[in-house]
């Protein structure tokens, strides 16, 4: 009997709380850095896209809504000819992210991608790719692997010392 | 003529005064929920999401009505109608003021406690019909509930009568002018209301419709508007129990300074918000754990009371 009446008065005190809920479109929530929104496809610290076109992503992919064509530029490096994420069938698993060797791939916590046609939800390459290298601001791949590519031979990179000659006997 | 007139007009304003509160209930009852649970509740349609009562309104209206195959159809549409209708035949005796009510009757209490007695045919009606376990299991609850709680709801109110000497409930609220008799018969009160808890089948005692355990209880089969009118049935029978608290135990119309309607209202008001701050609190009892309540508890508490009333009476002569 008292522990009903001790209940009744706590639910009255609850007049004055404070309400938790966040009023969305009015109120926008506080997204923690690292939520698995929208995909965007980053650029290195030069400004050059940071894909390779590896298909990794593509391989990763557990639903396949990423479709991509690889193809190379004048420098021999390879880059997407396309690239295209379906987000109709994106589950934001971030597994892409994780595949990625070249940190081009990432989510972002932006989660707003409603559309009123669902064609529109098909992104192409201009609509994936930003301007900034997004969570890794100084990484550049190029910079630290050791192949050779166009304007880069073995052995420039950072921290790299210069090929050794294999058929040579010299110490 | 025109005493025809005021009477019709009686009618006409109780009428829309009471399906206008059951439906605005609606609205009320989710925000008073949330914000008892640190939420906002339907704010978003119009001003305070007020017309989410028409939103709801449009909504149940254009559901699919469905009667499934296995009913037995024409007690199956009766139903809803009942307990809507027994709803509302309680406003006939409700006394706004000294001179507005639809009918004034010398038995007034009786015929309230007959029409809420009668309610128990809806519900029943209603999980007999369906022709499912699980509305006939809610309607064997109810059946049982009600008549138990009808039993000490009239008994609860005699020590009322006893005080008032009458039957009649402007005579009772008259026989108020000077002490609410919420202080003489506060253990009638407390009886009275949880009765009438049990009577609307209202959380925390709603349990003909128990959703954990039952799906719906007696409408599980229900859609549309068939579910809306047991829905306002609901809100009526809150709606009237909360306006006769006030008035056999409140004083009704009585107060100081404001208008006897707005005390009237207002204090109806205080009873649905309190009908509603228990449904926020309190969990669903065990069914046996209510029947053991009601006759175990509550009936010798109403004797009690009764015997006690009916010594002082007689002893003040």
């Amino acid at each position: 009997m008292l522990s009903i009446l001790r209940g009744l008065w706590i639910m009255l005190t609850h007049t004055f709380r404070r309400r938790v809920t966040v009023q969305y479109p009015e109120q926008p929530p506080s997204m923690p850095p690292r939520y698995r929104g929208r995909i965007v496809l980053t650029r290195d610290p030069g400004g050059a896209e940071r894909c390779v076109a590896c298909y990794l992503c593509a391989a990763v992919c557990p639903v396949e809504c990423i479709a991509l064509q690889a193809a190379t530029d004048a420098r021999g490096r390879r880059y997407p000819e396309f690239f295209r994420i379906n987000f109709s069938r994106c589950i934001f698993c971030g597994f892409c992210e994780e595949a990625c060797p070249t940190d081009a791939i990432q989510l972002t916590p932006d989660f707003e991608l409603g559309e009123y046609v669902r064609q529109n939800l098909v992104y192409e390459k201009e609509h994936l790719l930003i301007s900034g290298p997004g969570k890794y601001p100084g990484y550049d791949f190029y910079k630290v692997a050791g192949m050779a590519v166009g304007g880069k031979d073995k052995g420039e990179a950072e921290n790299e010392a210069p090929p050794v000659d294999v058929l040579d006997l010299m110490p | 003529m025109s005493d025809v007139l005021f009477h019709l007009v009686t009618i006409v304003v109780i009428l829309g005064a009471a399906l206008a509160i059951a439906a605005g209930l609606i609205w009320v009852e989710r925000r008073m929920l949330a914000l008892w649970q640190d939420r906002y509740g339907p704010n978003r349609v119009g001003p305070f999401g007020l017309l989410q009562v028409v939103a709801d309104i449009i909504k149940i209206f254009t559901k699919e009505d469905w009667i499934p195959p296995f009913a037995d159809r024409a007690l199956f549409v009766l139903a809803p109608g009942i307990a809507f209708a027994i709803g509302l035949l309680g406003f006939a005796i409700l006394p706004v003021t000294a001179g507005f009510f639809v009918v004034r009757l010398n038995v007034g209490v009786l015929y309230f406690l007959a029409v809420t007695a009668l309610g128990a045919y809806g519900v029943v009606l209603a999980g007999w019909s369906s022709n499912s376990k699980y509305p006939l299991l809610g309607a064997l609850r109810a059946a049982a509930q009600m008549l138990t709680y009808d039993v000490f709801m009239g008994l609860s109110l005699m020590g009322v009568v006893m005080l008032a000497g009458s039957f009649d409930l402007v005579r009772i609220v008259e026989a108020q002018k000077n002490l609410w008799f919420c202080v003489p018969q506060a253990l009638g009160l407390a009886v009275f209301f949880i009765a009438g808890l049990a009577e609307a089948h209202r959380s925390p005692l709603d349990l003909p419709e128990a959703d954990s355990e039952l799906v719906a209880g007696y409408h599980s089969e229900y859609s549309g508007m068939k579910f809306g009118m047991f829905f306002v049935g609901e809100y009526l029978s809150i709606t009237v129990i909360s306006a006769l608290t006030a008035v056999l135990f409140f004083g009704g119309w009585l107060g100081p300074v404001l208008p006897p309607v707005v005390w009237f209202l207002l204090k109806t008001f205080f009873f649905i918000t309190f009908f509603i701050l228990l449904r926020a609190t309190l969990p669903r009892p065990r069914y046996d754990q209510l029947m053991a309540l009601g006759w175990k508890l509550l009936l010798p508490l109403t004797l009690l009371n009764l015997l006690v009333t009916g010594a002082v009476i007689l002893a003040a002569g």
